[in-house]
């Protein structure tokens, strides 16, 4: 090993790195056997006009910004977090007025040829931003100051994303509570929200009035059990039986009241075409528009979902082998290369493939907690928190959304998916990280 | 403090999170198996290959019906975005109103997904404009190819049928043999011969994207089947013949049936009114089909099989030979007539008054007298051989059925009629067991209840031209490379050997009918140099004109065989409401006679020709309702453009109400009178 190369690659988490790259690899392998079309494989990857060709190219240059990342100062990151954090913002904002339309999104700016998609790149800057918060010597998170800002940190460019129509992008800051979480936010805020979606998600899939009774008997058996601590303090059966009353009101009046009243239709109905639903509506009471959007959308998103749960049904157990599976090789699966890539490998390479994957998944983000838990300072692991959150919640939303579990949102799967942002983001966000783990000796707060 | 504990809850969380994908992995891609089925729907085409039907050729080798390729243009209504829409309404001249009203109504039809016809059967100019510049409207047009007969002659096409499209009845008979957009025949030849004209269908296995565009062969064509083509038919046919007997049958209804005596082969089968075969090819068939059956001339209805007419007068040369054969008369035997049979209650007129027109069997042929033959069949019914009227009444029906007479024959296209012999059961009805020789006397000279088909009249021809045998008559004379499996032309290869009577009889009544043309009842229909042997037939008949039963003009019959000699052609000519048999039957049979022994007809000749095409013999009832069929029909198509409009403009709105109104409308016009019994 070179001399000057030895300070860089010194405490380099090397297993991260092998997924890191591992990943990439199957992603490009994945693009190439969804849009493989018979033509000259060794052309194709150097014409630069296959989408193959072009990840690889996007993997190349994330290689040259990975080393560049890696050849920084560990405490550029923290230094700069703020500048960068405004600097994004800033480019949220300027995405207004230069916009460029692209397939109905608004968050695409332009330069001759190259696209920069800012909200993708926030990411970057908003988990540095909170690392840099959650780090301050004078932070107090048990005070609600501090955690309101900690949220107005993340939620900032959440909403932004939300006025340029990527729903789905914005979605992804709120996986930054879990960082805020690990850093001392109360997990009552963390219980209760993630115990609504979760009633929400049942209303959706259990009929009404029986998870009614399902919540009821959950309640009557809870108090039977625990009847003895209820003897020593009434307040713990009060409680049992508000958040019993509260489940039940959400689930039966607070839920379809949204739906019927909030939502437009045909959002109502997208929501339940992910679990495979036909939603119930009222046409007398809707207006001929709201029925013409809402046939459009309900075929569209229950083709693109049946689509891909045909091709990962169609894997079984190993799979038809690469560039033999039918769905995928032909445009069955709409934004296949993309947000659907897990497709690929799911017909491709059947449910034994699926569970390599997801087990690389699965241990690239156990390492990343790791990794955090065993930094010395703040920053770096607030830092690390984040990029498994950001990780984790695009892997579930990604996934789950092509076998129809999670309602069909835009994001793609980290490292996988056809795009030069996203890939370059994750890069990115990784190295940053890497780079930092590399330092963790040096670096305290 | 650091909240250390806090980092297993993310854990279990990521764990949980990663959990639930893989058990919804499990359920997707282990548990339901259905997935991998629908998964080959989805992208696997099985692709029918519709194999070239076979060809239909005429005795000399000239093919009587051909394949050729229609184009259809093809939309498919998602991928229009940035196509030139304006050079495709250049082409097929249409507008961009049109053009929209167009892809509407293809998009309720098939939605936006599906391709879905355009312009159906394109012209030569807009094929050959498109096909150069298709790429260009590509993929939201494209040309889809569709084989479809073609009749070069224009003729035979009560002969050939016609193909189509299967049906869900057809579907479920052939027991889902055939699928949904097979094209089988569905009459004539085209469907006797299915079997032999289909081929063997050839499957192809293609895999096809999410815009069910054709991507490529699946597992390289493994599990393919290639088409086998459909095999040709040679027939007896005479085109040329074939051709002249329809100019013959020109505004007039009726039949003209030739058949070859040797082989039973048909070498001219023509109905009349007829129409062009080419009509009911392709995308018009439907049109042009329901327009043909509301014609009230009923030109979809083959007159020469399944039209059934009292045979008149040319069913006595078989009378004469059941009573030479029973033994109730000799040759020589005569009868004197002044006019009228007065021999039962009812006095039976005879055209011929002079005496001595009967004096033996010959004359009486040849003058067809009424009084000679209702009094030979009366002699032979009441043969005091068979003790009673109802047994000589039975011999003579069993008589009549050997000849063909009341029974199918067995021709080699679908549904033909059987006519009738009434049986004695259906006398024992109609009075109540007592009736005798009297009661039906007028079967004696083909009238009453006797009904037959031209078909079996010019097989009777062949009967008596062979001196007692019969081939059925067909089509068919051979399928190129013919299997052992095809058993459909040994029914053909049977002759069928009439009660034996001896050819000394068979002899004497040819002479009798050679004497018709010669110097009785049918001169006008004598050929030079050709030994012609005939009967004239006039039969009366009734329809129910106006819900009153009333009697019309009478059926002109000629049924003939000749050379007299050494038969090569037997003819029967029927044309409705004609008069008398030699006015124009007559001379129809006389010429087809000619045409095919002489294989040409002289310029005199074909002046007659055209004489007879010229002329309309339509009963004036026929002519009304046509008219006003004719004047409804172009009502109708202006208000199914305005129904199209109203179709367009509003999907959801039903617009049928407006169509049965015109529909019942429609129908109420036709119903009332002209009856089916009347043909």
């Amino acid at each position: 090993m070179k001399k000057n190369s030895f300070e860089i690659s010194s405490g380099i988490d090397w297993v991260l790195v092998g997924v890191y790259v591992a990943l990439v690899l199957i992603g490009i392998t994945s693009i190439f056997a969804t849009t493989y079309r018979d033509e000259n494989i060794i052309a194709g990857f150097f014409s630069l006009k296959t989408d193959y060709s072009k990840q690889s190219l996007y993997f190349l240059i994330s290689a040259v910004l990975a080393v560049l990342i890696l050849l920084t100062d560990s405490k550029f990151f923290s230094a700069t977090a703020n500048i960068f954090y405004f600097f994004g913002i800033i480019l949220l904002i300027l995405v207004f007025p230069f916009h460029t339309d692209v397939k109905g999104t608004k968050s695409i700016i332009r330069f001759s040829t190259f696209q920069l998609q800012p909200a993708e790149l926030c990411k970057i800057f908003v988990n540095l931003a909170l690392a840099k918060y959650l780090s301050s010597v004078d932070l107090n998170f048990t005070k609600f100051k501090s955690q309101f800002i900690a949220m107005v940190i993340v939620l900032v460019p959440a909403i932004l994303t939300i006025f340029q129509n990527e729903t789905g992008l914005a979605l992804v800051y709120f996986a930054f509570f879990l960082v805020m979480y690990r850093e001392g936010l109360p997990s009552a805020i963390l219980t209760i929200s993630f115990s609504i979606a979760l009633l929400v998600v049942l209303t959706l899939l259990i009929d009404q009035n029986i998870l009614a009774i399902i919540l009821t008997s959950l309640a009557v058996l809870l108090i039977f059990f625990i009847r003895k601590q209820i003897k020593k303090s009434k307040s713990i059966l009060f409680a049992i039986i508000t958040i019993w009353a509260v489940c039940v009101g959400i689930q039966k009046y607070a839920v379809p009241y949204f739906f019927n009243h909030v939502l437009k239709p045909y959002q109502v109905q997208r929501i339940y075409a992910t679990v495979g639903k036909d939603f119930q509506v009222d046409l007398e009471k809707l207006s001929a528009e709201d029925i013409k959007k809402m046939e459009g959308k309900k075929k569209a998103g229950n083709y693109n979902v049946k689509q891909s749960q045909i091709a990962i049904g169609a894997g079984g157990f190993i799979g038809k082998g690469l560039l033999k599976g039918t769905q995928t090789r032909y445009d069955f699966v709409p934004e296949q290369r993309t947000d659907f890539i897990f497709c690929t490998i799911g017909e491709g390479f059947g449910f034994l493939g699926s569970l390599v994957l997801l087990s690389l998944y699965l241990f690239m983000v156990f390492r990343i907690i790791s990794m955090a838990e065993r930094q010395r300072s703040i920053f770096s692991r607030a830092y690390a928190y984040g990029v498994a959150s950001v990780l984790l919640f695009h892997i579930f939303i990604n996934i789950g959304m092509t076998i129809g579990i999670v309602p069909v949102i835009g994001i793609p799967l980290p490292l996988m998916s056809y795009g030069g942002t996203a890939l370059i983001t994750f890069t990115v966000l990784i190295f940053i990280l890497i780079r930092l783990d590399a330092d963790r000796h040096m670096i305290l707060r | 403090m650091f909240n250390q504990s806090r980092q297993n809850v993310i854990r279990l969380i990521i764990f949980v999170a990663f959990s639930v994908l893989i058990i919804r992995l499990i359920f997707l891609q282990l548990v339901s198996s259905n997935y991998d089925n629908l998964a080959l729907d989805n992208a696997v085409n099985k692709k029918i290959i519709f194999p070239d039907r076979g060809i239909i050729f005429d005795r000399n080798g000239k093919s009587i019906l051909e394949n050729t390729l229609a184009y259809d243009l093809m939309i498919l209504p998602t991928q229009l975005k940035g196509l030139d829409t304006a050079g495709i309404c250049r082409i097929l001249k249409i507008n961009l109103v049109q053009f929209k009203e167009r892809v509407i109504s293809s998009i309720i039809k098939n939605g936006r997904y599906r391709p879905s016809v355009f312009e159906a059967s394109l012209s030569v100019e807009s094929f050959v404009q498109l096909q150069e510049n298709i790429f260009r409207f590509e993929p939201g047009f494209f040309l889809q190819e569709r084989p479809i007969r073609s009749y070069p002659y224009k003729a035979a096409a009560h002969v050939l049928g016609y193909v189509g499209e299967v049906d869900s009845n057809i579907l479920k008979r052939t027991n889902y043999f055939y699928q949904l957009g097979d094209y089988m025949g569905l009459s004539g030849l085209e469907r006797y011969y299915e079997p032999v004209l289909m081929g063997q269908r050839g499957v192809r296995y293609q895999i096809k994207d999410n815009k069910n565009r054709i991507v490529g062969a699946y597992e390289k064509g493994k599990f393919d089947s290639t088409a086998i083509a459909g095999r040709n038919l040679r027939t007896y046919l005479d085109i040329d013949l074939q051709v002249m007997a329809e100019r013959l049958l020109k505004n007039k209804l009726g039949a003209i049936v030739a058949i070859e005596p040797q082989t039973g082969g048909i070498l001219a089968l023509a109905s009349g009114p007829t129409y062009d075969p080419n009509q009911l090819t392709g995308n018009l068939r439907k049109a042009n089909f329901s327009w043909l059956l509301r014609d009230t001339s009923r030109p979809l209805f083959n007159r020469a099989i399944k039209g059934q007419y009292p045979p008149g007068s040319t069913i006595k040369p078989v009378g004469a030979l059941i009573a030479l054969d029973e033994g109730v008369i000799g040759p020589d035997f005569g009868l004197g007539c002044s006019g009228a049979y007065y021999g039962c209650r009812r006095a039976i007129a005879c055209e011929h008054k002079n005496p001595g027109h009967a004096s033996n069997l010959r004359q009486a042929l040849a003058n067809s007298c009424n009084s000679y033959f209702s009094h030979i069949y009366r002699l032979a019914i009441d043969n005091p051989a068979e003790r009673n009227t109802v047994n000589g009444y039975l011999r003579w029906k069993r008589y009549m059925n050997s000849f063909g007479m009341g029974v199918k024959l067995g021709v080699d296209l679908p549904s033909e009629d059987r006519g009738f012999i009434p049986d004695t059961s259906f006398y024992n009805k109609l009075y109540n067991r007592s009736w005798s020789s009297c009661t039906n006397v007028f079967l004696g000279i083909g009238q009453g209840e006797m009904q037959a088909t031209p078909l079996q009249m010019a097989n009777l021809m062949c009967v008596i031209a062979n001196k007692g045998y019969y081939y059925t008559p067909h089509f068919v004379r051979s399928i190129d490379n013919a299997l052992v499996s095809d058993t459909l032309l040994n029914v053909y290869k049977v002759r069928h050997d009439v009660t034996k009577i001896p050819d000394s009889m068979y002899n004497l009544v040819q002479l009798g009918m050679q004497d018709v043309v010669d110097r009785g009842t049918a001169v006008g229909a004598r050929i030079a140099g050709i030994a012609l042997a005939g009967k004239t037939g006039t039969a009366e008949n009734y329809g129910i004109i106006y819900g009153k039963r009333e009697k019309l003009a009478n059926h002109s019959w000629f049924v003939c065989f000749a050379p007299r000699e050494n038969p090569k052609i037997a003819v029967a000519v029927v044309v409705e409401n004609a008069g008398f048999g030699s006015t124009w039957a007559g001379p129809i049979a006389s010429l087809i006679v000619e045409r095919y022994l002489k294989d040409s007809l002289s310029q005199e000749r074909w002046k007659e020709v055209e004489r007879i095409e010229g002329k309309e013999i339509l009963l004036p009832i026929i002519k009304t309702k046509r008219n006003t069929l004719d004047s409804l029909r172009n009502e109708r198509l202006k208000k199914n453009q305005l129904n199209f409009r109203v179709e367009i403009l509003m999907p959801s709105v039903p617009i049928n109400k407006k169509k049965k109104i015109i529909l019942a409308f429609h129908l109420n016009a036709i119903k009332p009178n002209y009856e089916e019994k009347f043909i």
